[in-house]
């Protein structure tokens, strides 16, 4: 069952005197119990989605639902939605209060919301963030934590309130290799456990293949291409996935695209990203008759169906019909 | 006894070898950060070497004293740490160099690619000024030639001669960290020290960073050290790996071998901890370690990993033991006075009989060591001793 959805959203900025398309069109849905992995280069525009998923932004059309109900922006709407889709933010050590103890970072939601049995709360959050015993932990200040520790009491601040979805932004970049593991795999405990869902926000596809169960690939402002894990990154059929794919270490033949991520700003006519792409590029998109349709006709937004999809004039001229 | 001054109770022959055409060599490097707590032993006894054209990968976590290590080179260190042992370049000892001497060195014999390259630029000045800085500064080129070569090392890194006009923020990430190798090129140096290079980049910046690079080593015959706590990078862009722990190498050898066939537990875990996309044996199945790296003034007795360790064996807590040849299988190594293995690893289970205790104390033929702790938390549930002193 769908918890979180994002309907044709689009976000909007004014960057000196320009209108920046951040999002421009996604749908994309969290169902119960489910763990979704959001890729994408930076300036992709997928924090500003997950901000918005959040209530953090409002979009300029479209909407967020959650639990099918679209989300009210007034104070009070905010403040309930904010108990059931949590933010577990990216870095701990800049997101955690240096003065406060473990128990006040963790407590704050709680009192926040004024929920009853704060100490027990508290104590639940913390152990089944792996932090255990949890009173050991409660008069402790973030400096006498290392790092995964921070982030286990982030994410127990994320727990206390009980919420139905996680958003996580890149919540393993600023980690050591070997602690790493270890929060992804507290990530999917806590599915198994608790049934929570979650949109984790990153740019690591083996983050992406370690815990996800489906995968959208974003590039500038769209979705272009989303699916099972196994399907999307085992075959991609978007060039730029394939890209992506290819430049990982290990990989046969990297496919190099050339220039940075574009701008939101000038967003491309016809397929946004014909100007980098390397099918178009080797003449592959001509050989199938569809050239002129990559730099000239834009594509439809995906829907946010579960099964694999892909928003590619060539992926699309050159799948058989089923 | 403090840790610093503990000795492994073995050492590989390897490093006794010589090899022709070193660039680099460490003999024996030892850094200690004089705090008022005490003394923090953050490299204990390091000796690697690295010819000319050669890529070398250190990998290790915070904390694991990789960054000092690369800052030991060309003395880059604080004045609270004291150095011992040899660092030798073109084989001349870099620390008994006079203050002359190491400014002639820096940036033209050897520089450093810093990390975060958005903090290490200066952001009043036009990136055009800062590459040009060093070959002013060691009387190079008049500043009519800077300008032409500034424009030449910018296009060897992949931007148009025009972005020397620029400011840092005018500029990507990924371009940013370009110019950071620009400026460490600048001079023609023959050694450069890669810290973190692409850490905080996205993937096809990155990619494009590593490309450039490895065309650098193979075109010149630059001399490459890159850190990183990424095995997949270093494995990818390197000739040989050395893996540091708690101030130790504890596994060094050809790249390929150690991130394919770590012998060192620590070394398998940080190959495993990268997984790669498309094997099935990591999907749904995050491998990651218990417990967090350790304290560098509280450091465990015997091998500084055991406490973290899955295959520890009882002895493990009061043994240490040195670089060992490694081999490709189990087994198979050699005795240590053969021809050295270039893959050593320190770790009990490379020994040819790893529950051979040399102690006249008889210990009990236990099978395996102790299980490492069930409740998932593991180590990492118990809160740390002290304030943790690496920095982020």
């Amino acid at each position: 069952m769908t918890l979180l959805e994002a309907r044709d959203l689009h976000v909007e900025f004014t960057s000196r005197g320009r209108r920046a398309r951040a999002v421009d069109g996604v749908n994309l849905t969290v169902g119960e119990g489910e763990i979704v992995a959001l890729v994408g280069e930076s300036g992709c525009g997928k924090t500003t989605l997950a901000r918005t998923l959040l209530g953090l932004e409002r979009p300029a059309s479209g909407t967020v639902r959650y639990g099918g109900t679209p989300l009210a922006y007034s104070t009070r709407a905010l403040k309930a939605y904010r108990r059931e889709v949590q933010l577990v933010p990216q870095d701990p050590t800049g997101s955690l209060n240096p003065r406060h103890t473990v128990y006040e970072a963790v407590a704050e939601g709680p009192r926040i919301h004024g929920l009853r049995d704060e100490r027990q709360r508290v104590a639940s959050a913390l152990s089944r963030a792996g932090l255990r015993p949890p009173e050991r932990f409660f008069p402790l200040y973030p400096h006498e934590l290392s790092g995964g520790q921070r982030q286990r009491v982030v994410i127990a601040g994320a727990l206390a309130l009980d919420p139905g979805v996680l958003v996580a932004d890149e919540p393993v970049a600023s980690l050591d290799a070997s602690v790493r593991g270890e929060i992804l795999a507290l990530l999917l405990r806590l599915r198994a456990e608790l049934g929570l869902s979650a949109l984790v926000v990153t740019h690591d596809l083996g983050l992406a293949w370690n815990i996800a169960d489906r995968v959208a690939v974003m590039y500038l402002g769209r979705i272009v291409e989303s699916g099972p894990v196994e399907q999307v990154l085992g075959s991609p059929s978007h060039p730029y996935t394939q890209a992506l794919l290819s430049v990982l270490p290990d990989s046969p033949a990297p496919v190099v695209l050339r220039g940075e991520p574009p701008d939101p700003t000038r967003v491309p006519g016809g397929c946004r990203f014909h100007p980098r792409c390397q099918v178009l590029a080797a003449g592959k998109a001509a050989e199938a008759g569809v050239d002129g349709r990559c730099r000239s006709q834009p594509l439809g937004i995906l829907p946010a169906a579960s099964g694999p999809q892909v928003a590619c004039h060539f992926a699309e001229g050159s799948r058989t019909p089923a | 006894m403090t840790p610093s001054e503990r000795q492994p109770e073995t050492r590989v022959t390897a490093e006794a070898g010589t090899r022709p055409g070193r660039l680099l060599d460490l003999r024996d490097v030892a850094v200690t950060y004089r705090s008022t707590a005490g003394d923090v032993p953050a490299v204990r006894g390091i000796s690697l070497d690295l010819a000319e054209g050669e890529a070398l990968g250190v990998a290790g976590e915070s904390g694991s004293g990789k960054s000092t290590l690369a800052m030991a080179v060309l003395r880059l260190l604080p004045r609270t740490a004291r150095v011992g042992g040899e660092i030798l370049l073109d084989g001349e000892d870099v620390l008994t160099m006079t203050w002359g001497r190491l400014r002639a060195v820096r940036w033209a014999s050897a520089s450093v690619v810093f990390q975060g390259a958005q903090h290490a630029l200066n952001p009043v000045r036009r990136v055009g000024a800062q590459i040009a800085e060093p070959l002013l500064v060691h009387g190079l080129a008049t500043p009519a030639e800077a300008r032409s070569r500034v424009a030449e090392l910018l296009e060897q890194v992949g931007l148009p001669g025009w972005r020397a006009r620029s400011y840092p923020h005018e500029l990507s990430g990924g371009q940013r960290q370009r110019v950071m190798i620009a400026m460490a090129l600048a001079c023609s140096p023959r050694l450069i020290i890669a810290d973190e290079p692409t850490t905080a980049l996205d993937v096809m910046i990155q990619a494009q960073v590593l490309t450039l690079i490895r065309s650098l080593i193979a075109d010149r015959g630059i001399g490459l050290i890159m850190i990183s706590h990424d095995l997949s990078v270093l494995a990818a862009t390197c000739d040989r790996l050395a893996v540091m722990y708690a101030g130790r190498v504890v596994e060094t050898g050809p790249s390929r071998e150690v991130f394919a066939g770590a012998r060192h537990p620590y070394g398998r875990a940080l190959a495993e901890a990268f997984p790669t996309v498309g094997d099935f044996a990591s999907r749904l199945a995050p491998r990651g370690l218990g417990g967090d790296p350790p304290d560098p003034m509280r450091l465990p007795g015997g091998c500084s990993f055991h406490p973290r360790c899955p295959v520890a064996l009882p002895s493990c807590s009061w043994r240490e033991v040195g670089l060992w040849p490694a081999g490709r299988t189990p087994g198979d190594a050699p005795p240590p006075d053969t021809v050295p293995s270039p893959h050593t690893a320190a770790c009990v289970h490379v020994l040819p009989d790893p529950e051979a205790v040399p102690d006249p104390v008889t210990r009990p033929g236990t099978g395996a060591g102790p299980e490492a702790d069930p409740e998932a938390g593991g180590a990492d549930a118990a809160p740390a001793a002290r304030p943790a002193k690496e920095s982020a």
